[in-house]
C-alpha cells in the first residue's frame, strides 16, 4: 500500500468525524434558534 | 512518565480535570432544569428531541469507553482491516434499527420503552423478558464504564482505582438525577462535541508524531500476511462475523436505543440515526487506527494488556496536554453512556415495572418520578459495587447476548404479524435459550446428527439475520427472498464448517430456534390481533392525572 493510500485511509476518519460534527452543531444551533422563537426548551 | 511509560498527572491536576468535567456538565443541566419535571420529559424528553440533539445523543451513547480500547485492540490484532471490523458493525447496529424504530413509533406514538409496546401487544411475561434483558444489559454497561474510569484514573495518576470509580459514579448521578433523560440528551451533545473535537486532533497528531504514513508503510513488514490483507479471513471470522450476528440483537436489546427512537421527533428518526451511524463509525474506526499504528511501529502493550495500547501511544508520542485531552475523551465517552444507562434503567422501572405491573389501575406521575430517581441511585450504587469488585462479567455477557439474540425475531415479528401470541413469544425465547446453552457449553457431544442439527438451526439463524435486515429496508417480499437464499446457501456451505466456530453457532442457534418456535406457534393461532389497540394501551402518564382519570389512564396500565 502506498504512503498516499495509507495516509488517506487513516485520515479519512477524523475528516468524516469533523464533517459529522459540523452537521450536528449546525442542526443544534437551528433547533436552539427555533426553540427561542417559540419560547420552548431545546430539549 | 511512570515506570511503565505512561504520562503521570499529579493528584491536583487529575482532580481539577474531573471537577472541571463533572462540574461543567452539572452546570449545563441547570440550563434546562424545570421546577416540576413531568414523566414524559423525564423518560423521553416529551417525544420532541430535534435532529441535532438526537444524533449527538445517539452517537455519544453508543460510544463507550470500551469502544476505543476494543477498536484499537482489533487494529493491533487483525491489522489493516481490524478497526473497520469493529467500528463498522457497531455503527450498523444504529443504522439497521431505524426502519423498525419507525414502526415502533407508528404503533405506540406515546411509548417510552419497547417493553410497553410488547406489554400492550402480548402482556406481562413477554414484556418482562424484554425488560429483564434490558436491565441486565444496562447494569453491565454501567459497571464496565465505571471500571474504565477507575482503571484510567489509576493508570494516569497516583489516585486509586476505587477513587476513580466513585468519582465517575457520583459525577454521572449528580447531573442525571434531576432531569433524567433530558439531562442525558443535553449533556450528550456537549460531551460529543468535546469527544469529536479531540478525536479530530489526536488521530492525525499520533500519525505524524510517529513519522507519518511513510513510517507506517515501512512498518508493514511487522505484519503477518493476514494482518496486511484488507480482506483478511481471520478478521472476518473472528471479529466481523460475531459482530454482524449481534447487529440487530444489540439494537433490540438496548433500551438506550429504543428510548431515543421514542424521543426523537418522528419525522427526524431516519436522518438522526443515519448521522449517528456515520459519527459513531468515524470516531471509533479512527481511534482504532491508533492500534494499527502501534502494530506497524512495533509497540508492545504494557503487561500484555491491549487496553494499554492507546494510552501508551498517546503518552509515548504526544505532549502531556494531549494526554489530558485523551483523558477527557475517555471520561466523556464513558459518562455519556453511563448517564444514558441510568436514564434507561429508570425508565424501564418507571414504565415497565411500576407503570405496567405495580400501579396498573392508577399510575401516579409523582410516584413514578420518585421511582425513577430512586432507581438511578440504586443502579449507581450497584454499578459502583460491581465495578469495585472487578467482577468477571464474561458469563453474564454471554447470557445477555444470547437472550438479546433470542428475542430479536419475536419482538420484530410481533410488530408486523397479527397471529403472534404471548405464548409464542415466551416459549420461543425459552426454547432458544435452552438450545443456546446446549450449543454454547457443549452440554451434548457435538458430533454426528447432533452437531448437524445445531448447524442447520444456526443456518436458519443466519437466514433470519439477513432476512430481517433486508425486510427492514425493502419490505416483506425482499426480506423473505433474501432470507430464503441466504438460508439455502448456509445449509449447503455452513454444515460441516460452522462446528469449528461453536460460539458463533450457538449465537445463531438462538436466532434460528426462536424463529422456528415462534413461527410454528403463530401459524397454529387462528385469532388476529388489532394493532390499533397498542396506540390506545400505551398512553401518556401525565395526562392520566391532568384530565379525567377514568378515561385517561393508559389502557395498558389497567390490564
Amino acid at each position: 500500500m502506498s504512503e498516499l493510500a495509507y495516509g488517506t485511509y487513516i485520515l479519512a476518519w477524523p475528516a468524516l468525524t469533523l464533517g459529522v460534527l459540523v452537521v450536528i452543531c449546525g442542526a443544534v444551533i437551528k433547533d436552539a434558534i427555533q426553540a427561542r422563537k417559540s419560547d420552548s426548551d431545546v430539549v | 512518565m511512570n515506570e511503565n511509560g505512561f504520562a503521570q498527572f499529579s493528584v491536583l491536576t487529575i482532580m481539577m480535570l474531573l471537577i472541571a468535567f463533572y462540574g461543567g456538565t452539572y452546570l449545563l443541566t441547570l440550563l434546562i432544569r424545570k421546577k416540576e419535571e413531568d414523566t414524559s420529559g423525564f423518560m423521553v424528553a416529551g417525544h420532541n428531541v430535534g435532529f441535532g440533539m438526537g444524533a449527538a445523543s445517539m452517537t455519544a451513547t453508543w460510544i463507550w469507553a470500551a469502544s476505543f480500547y476494543a477498536a484499537a485492540t482489533s487494529g493491533y490484532t487483525y491489522g489493516v482491516s481490524g478497526p473497520v471490523h469493529y467500528g463498522l458493525w457497531g455503527a450498523l447496529m444504529i443504522l439497521f434499527i431505524y426502519p423498525f424504530g419507525r414502526r415502533f413509533r407508528e404503533l405506540a406514538p406515546n411509548g417510552h420503552t419497547l417493553g410497553e409496546l410488547i406489554h400492550a401487544r402480548h402482556g406481562s411475561s413477554s414484556q418482562l423478558i424484554l425488560a429483564g434483558s434490558n436491565i441486565l444489559g444496562s447494569v453491565i454497561s454501567l459497571m464496565v464504564n465505571f471500571t474504565a474510569a477507575g482503571a484510567l484514573v489509576s493508570v494516569l495518576s497516583p489516585l486509586s482505582f476505587q477513587t476513580g470509580v466513585i468519582i465517575a459514579g457520583v459525577g454521572v448521578l449528580s447531573y442525571t438525577l434531576t432531569s433524567g433523560f433530558r439531562a442525558s440528551v443535553f449533556t450528550d451533545f456537549a460531551q460529543l462535541v468535546a469527544l469529536m473535537a479531540i478525536a479530530v486532533v489526536i488521530i492525525p497528531a499520533v500519525l505524524f508524531s510517529i513519522g507519518g504514513p511513510s513510517v507506517m508503510v515501512d512498518g508493514l513488514q511487522n505484519l503477518t500476511s493476514q494482518q496486511a490483507d484488507f480482506f483478511s479471513v481471520d478478521a472476518i471470522m473472528n471479529q466481523g462475523a460475531p459482530f454482524f450476528v449481534a447487529v440487530l440483537a444489540y439494537a433490540i436489546g438496548n433500551q438506550t436505543i429504543s428510548q431515543r427512537l421514542f424521543a426523537v421527533r418522528e419525522k427526524h428518526i431516519k436522518r438522526t440515526f443515519v448521522t449517528a451511524t456515520l459519527g459513531y463509525g468515524a470516531i471509533v474506526i479512527g481511534l482504532g487506527m491508533i492500534g494499527l499504528m502501534a502494530l506497524t511501529v512495533g509497540m508492545e502493550p504494557v503487561n500484555g494488556n491491549m487496553n494499554n495500547l492507546i494510552p501508551q501511544m498517546v503518552s509515548e508520542y504526544l505532549p502531556p496536554a494531549f494526554v489530558a485531552l485523551f483523558f477527557v475523551l475517555v471520561i466523556g465517552a464513558l459518562s455519556s453512556t453511563a448517564d444514558s444507562d441510568l436514564s434507561a434503567l429508570s425508565t424501564i422501572v418507571m414504565a415497565d415495572i411500576y407503570g405496567k405491573n405495580i400501579a396498573r389501575e392508577n399510575p401516579n406521575p409523582k410516584v413514578m418520578l420518585l421511582v425513577g430517581r430512586i432507581t438511578m441511585i440504586v443502579a449507581t450504587a450497584a454499578g459502583l459495587i460491581f465495578a469495585s469488585f472487578s467482577l468477571d462479567i464474561l458469563v453474564m455477557l454471554v447470557f445477555v447476548g444470547a437472550l438479546w439474540g433470542a428475542i430479536v425475531f419475536p419482538v420484530i415479528v410481533s410488530c408486523y404479524w397479527d397471529r403472534v401470541t404471548n405464548a409464542a413469544f415466551t416459549w420461543s425465547v425459552v426454547v432458544a435459550m435452552a438450545l443456546f446453552c446446549i450449543a454454547r457449553f457443549e452440554l451434548l457431544e457435538m458430533t454426528g446428527a447432533t452437531v448437524l442439527f445445531f448447524e442447520v438451526l444456526a443456518s436458519v439463524g443466519a437466514a433470519v439475520v439477513f432476512g430481517l435486515m433486508a425486510f427492514g429496508f425493502f419490505g416483506r417480499t425482499v426480506g423473505l427472498i433474501v432470507g430464503a437464499i441466504s438460508g439455502a446457501i448456509m445449509v449447503v456451505y455452513a454444515t460441516g464448517f460452522l462446528r469449528d466456530y461453536m460460539v458463533l453457532t450457538a449465537s445463531l442457534t438462538a436466532y434460528g430456534a426462536s424463529t422456528i418456535v415462534c413461527t410454528a406457534m403463530a401459524l397454529f393461532n387462528k385469532e388476529r390481533f388489532d394493532f390499533d389497540l397498542i396506540k390506545q394501551r400505551v398512553g401518556d402518564y401525565d395526562k392520566a392525572t391532568d384530565e379525567d382519570e377514568s378515561t385517561m389512564i393508559p389502557e395498558g396500565a389497567r390490564s
